[in-house]
């Protein structure tokens, strides 16, 4: 009884005490990828948590805790714990997931793709919704919570980003291929987003335009090898904003809507991150 | 794994070290003409320095230095090199990076913002 209460109250430690973490969040988006990457050297850990009703099943906050890390302007690896507690049932670790994305090209162009790998050791449980894919739907979490499912999944995305004065607009390909032989499934996820202000002020601040971004990400899923097409997918609109604290935390609210029956109707994200500056250097003593 | 997927991994490979080694060492060379030649927009602007001096500390002093003198592995931004550089070539460098050398593209950064920095690092010399 005691060992079960240590756990919950270790995920509960991960799921909603992480969410008191500082951060310096770069990415604009929940589910999508820009090419912008990790500076070298530093570690960004960062927690994004969702949190929905769903109808005719129980609510649910999921969460992913994430370590950023650049190990090249051009290469930043991820590892993420996942954790999830739903409503009138357990609160459970559902796994990790590894994740390596690397600049093909080396200068700015008008459309600049990065590659993505990443591998998930999750269980059936998980419920993080850090991309959607195949036939993935609201249905999927009116069962109880399943751990017994084990989940080892490849998961590749062509990452396409531009920015033109002061917008960024990213696209994603994604492809998951479950490794026990099931077939490749397919989704997608689009953002734009852009500072509320292009120019810096010249005194600190932290209320400034310059330190909120605004934007909206459209996700959703394309179906799998053998059924391929928009039939029994799900999608989802989410207006997104971020604010960054100067040398501080930053933050990360977006409201997401379903946009048909099979998808979530409402999900809410909460990211918040922080970023430790050389942190090599640091451990080093330079 | 199929024999013709097999057979495109060492090309897919090759392909991808190519386009690594693609990108200049010396990122001063890279610059291409008409970058080197554009004008600061806020070089009259008697608030970009400021701004770009906040900038500065909270983008690039983790690596150059709070003074700009550089840190065991990085460049100081005080040197002949930078001062001798267009603002157009600085404010190339920021939006490309030199991610070879481990400085990372700002482009994330809108442009005005980098035009701040540069005018900030003009001031420094």
């Amino acid at each position: 009884m005691l060992q079960l209460v240590a756990r919950r109250a270790a995920l509960w430690a991960l799921l909603v005490g992480a969410l008191l973490l500082p951060a310096h969040a770069q990415e604009s988006y929940f589910v999508t990828y820009s090419h912008q990457m990790e500076e070298p050297g530093n570690l960004e850990i960062e927690t994004r948590t969702v949190a929905a009703p769903v109808r005719g099943g129980d609510s649910f906050l999921g969460g992913a805790l994430e370590f950023e890390y650049g190990l090249k302007a051009w290469w930043t690896t991820e590892l993420y714990l996942d954790g999830q507690s739903t409503s009138g049932e357990s609160t459970v670790f559902t796994g990790f997931r590894w994740e390596n994305r690397v600049r093909p090209l080396l200068r700015e162009h008008w459309i600049n793709p990065v590659l993505y790998v990443e591998f998930e050791d999750i269980n059936g449980a998980d419920k993080s919704l850090l991309e959607v894919v195949g036939h993935d739907g609201r249905t999927d979490f009116l069962a109880r919570n399943d751990r017994s499912e084990r989940k080892r999944e490849l998961e590749l995305r062509l990452i396409l980003s531009s920015n033109f004065k002061g917008w960024n607009l990213s696209e994603n390909f994604i492809a998951e291929k479950n490794l026990a032989g099931e077939p490749w499934e397919f989704g997608y996820a689009l953002g734009i987003s852009r500072p509320l202000a292009l120019k810096a002020s010249p005194r600190p601040c932290v209320f400034c335009r310059e330190n909120f971004a605004a934007g909206i990400e459209l996700y959703g899923a394309l179906g799998d090898r053998q059924s391929f097409g928009l039939r029994d997918t799900s999608h989802s609109l989410a207006p997104v904003v971020r604010w960054d604290i100067p040398n501080g935390p930053s933050f990360k609210l977006s409201p997401g809507f379903g946009l048909n029956e099979n998808s979530h109707g409402f999900l809410l994200r909460l990211g918040v991150s922080y970023e430790i500056d050389q942190v090599a250097a640091r451990l080093r003593g330079r | 794994m199929p024999a013709r997927v097999r057979g495109l991994l060492p090309i897919l490979l090759l392909a991808w070290v190519t386009l690594c080694w693609a990108g200049s060492h010396d990122w001063h060379g890279s610059v291409p003409g008409k970058a080197r030649l554009r004008d600061n927009p806020l070089a009259s602007d008697p608030q970009a320095a400021a701004a770009g001096a906040k900038l500065f500390q909270q983008h690039c002093a983790q690596c150059h230095g709070a003074d700009a003198t550089g840190r065991p592995g990085r460049p100081s931004l005080r040197s002949h090199r930078v001062r001798l550089a267009t603002p157009g070539e600085l404010e190339w460098l920021l939006t490309n990076g030199s991610l070879r050398n481990g400085m990372p593209s700002w482009s994330r950064l809108p442009e005005p913002q980098r035009w701040q920095i540069v005018t900030y690092l003009k001031s420094l010399q």
